[in-house]
């Protein structure tokens, strides 16, 4: 009996958990283009099957079958590794983040969550941050300038942004006290969903979780219309599918994250326990509700895609630093103080959290308005820029 | 032997080779890369200890952020293959000569002192591992014993802030 609780559960939980990474990532190609295709109003995929449905089987047996060509001008071991690097992150995060309640089976309590460590949340902050490698290698190993530029970018990028990440959520892990996601889960079940306690903090989080999956607004590291495809412009066949995949994995881990941190987890209203807590039909809605939550997540971040122009270096940089930030930072202030303060009431840190940072951000955009100016007026000194043929000349 | 055994001796393993492999490397792309390989083991030594915070600060500040930074220096200046022939002139190379003797006696000394109590020092380990610290644990220790020294680390911290600061805009003005 013990050999089944210690060996045999984890593995198939880690197998399910594995598989429905990789079918999730099918989900998103498919998903990814027919939703481009509805918003741009034209009508996507949909020779391969059912509404195109096998269309990311035919990409796969396409990227398998295609050559999987090594460039002479490269550094072979770190250009064959790079993917993997970017892969291997972005697949072990999902192992602490629970993905239902729990359910009862074989007389065994089981939770729908592959490890439930006490430093949950740490642990996710430290893989995410490994995930750079895989860019900033692949970008280096493949010699070649456009690369290069685009693995620049990115690590400075994700340095800028993984600070927002890791501060926006301590406001978090102060009310809920602790760090394990399940616990934080939990918490947010028996009271009020984290999104309106730290509304701005959750959109700072947000905000960052897209930087530091290089989606757009912030894919400037693989801009096609500058860098060719930035990091992986000479990778082809499968190592370049690997780098398509750990994108998608990324952001389906990120939107889990998101979910379980902010957006109540797989609690929503009660309907997780019908059928009585425990039993096998609350296991499995308290997943379908989880499962729900991050699609809806995920079809934001399409949406986004289709909504937002790429944000120029100096602008994302500025965003991060002078805007994203301070309201990460005064987040944890006000959340702080007023727990203090008023007593422990949450509507007053919910309250108290917006003022501040709305008074954060008008203080930052005063002063960012000004710096403005004054490059304006140093410009006009200096002279016109150079305009149409004369640049290109 | 245990599941702890065999981890300490693969993550043990991995960060000396690693560690060596550092210095070996021809190019400081790869010894980068080899820190990186060698920060990430010294985490997992730090599980195995218990101290499971401990080891994820380690991964996020060393393997992620400082690594990166070295990275991003070291591919921004495009350094190429690099051989130490000719890098040391003679006073250095005497000083780092005696440097090295001094921490192969140390080493020996530590090695020779803990190998007579090997057994105790494996089960004060095993004590470590069995007890979990927990990061409010940490937290009230680092307010309250350790108050002193934490303040002092924020205000260097701070102090080598401001001095990148200064820096950057006595560079900027020197320009205009």
């Amino acid at each position: 009996m013990n050999l089944l609780i210690d060996i045999v559960i984890p593995i198939v939980k880690i197998l399910i958990i594995a598989h429905m990474l990789i079918i999730g990532v099918m989900a998103m190609i498919w998903s990814e283009r027919r939703v481009s295709g509805w918003i741009q109003d034209r009508i996507g995929p949909n020779r391969v099957g059912p509404q195109g449905l096998l269309q990311p089987i035919a990409d796969g047996i396409k990227f398998l079958f295609k050559e999987d060509l090594i460039p002479n001008h490269v550094d072979k071991p770190l250009y064959v590794l790079a993917p993997a690097m970017l892969l291997v992150p972005a697949m072990i995060t999902v192992a602490v983040v629970p993905f239902g309640s729990s359910i009862e089976l074989f007389g065994e309590t089981i939770n729908l969550q592959i490890a439930d460590i006490n430093i949950g949340v740490l642990y996710i902050l430290a893989i995410t941050s490994l995930g750079v490698y895989g860019v900033v290698i692949g970008a280096w190993a493949s010699n070649n300038k456009y690369s290069l530029l685009g693995g620049l970018r990115s690590s400075a990028q994700m340095i800028s942004y993984e600070l927002t990440l890791g501060l926006s959520i301590i406001g978090v892990l102060m009310l809920s006290e602790s760090l394990s996601l399940r616990d934080i889960a939990i918490a947010q079940g028996e009271g009020v969903w984290n999104c309106f306690i730290h509304l701005p903090a959750f959109l700072a989080f947000t905000t960052a979780m897209y930087a530091e999956t290089n989606r757009l607004p912030f894919d400037l590291a693989e801009a096609e219309q500058e860098l060719v495809a930035g990091y992986h412009t000479e990778y082809s066949s499968m190592k370049f599918a690997m780098f398509f995949m750990a994108e998608y994995m990324n952001m389906i881990v990120g939107s889990a994250v998101t979910v379980t941190l902010f957006l109540g987890g797989w609690h929503f209203f009660g309907l997780e326990n019908i059928g009585g807590e425990g039993s096998l039909l609350a296991g499995l809605m308290s997943f379908a509700i989880f499962f729900v939550k991050t699609g809806i997540f995920l079809f934001v971040f399409i949406w986004v895609r289709w909504t937002l122009p790429r944000f120029r270096y100096d602008q994302l940089m500025n965003f991060g630093w002078k805007f994203l930030l301070p309201v990460a930072l005064t987040s944890i202030v006000v959340t702080g103080t007023l727990w203090i303060v008023t007593n422990q009431s949450l509507l007053w840190i919910a309250i108290g959290n917006v003022v501040a940072a709305f008074i954060v951000i008008s203080i930052v955009a005063g002063i960012f308005m000004v710096d403005n100016n004054k490059k304006v007026t140093v410009d006009n000194s200096v002279g016109t820029p150079l305009s149409g043929l004369d640049a290109i000349e | 032997m245990s599941v702890e055994h065999i981890l300490f001796f693969i993550f043990g393993g991995v960060s000396l080779i690693g560690a060596v492999s550092v210095i070996t490397f021809r190019h400081p792309i790869y010894s980068a890369l080899a820190l990186i390989v060698t920060f990430f083991s010294q985490a997992g030594l730090f599980v195995l200890l218990g101290a499971h915070f401990v080891a994820a600060v380690q991964v996020i500040v060393y393997a992620g952020a400082i690594m990166v930074l070295f990275l991003f220096v070291i591919m921004l200046l495009n350094l190429g293959t690099l051989s130490l022939k000719g890098a040391l002139s003679g006073k250095l190379k005497g000083f780092a000569i005696i440097l090295g003797i001094l921490l192969a006696i140390e080493g020996v000394y530590i090695a020779v002192t803990t190998l007579d109590n090997t057994d105790t020092a494996l089960a004060s380990s095993q004590v470590a591992a069995d007890t979990t610290y927990s990061i409010s644990e940490l937290g009230e220790l680092l307010f309250t014993d350790y108050l002193l020294p934490f303040e002092v680390t924020s205000i260097i911290l701070l102090a080598a802030l401001i001095g990148v600061i200064v820096l950057v805009k006595r560079g900027n003005q020197t320009e205009n």
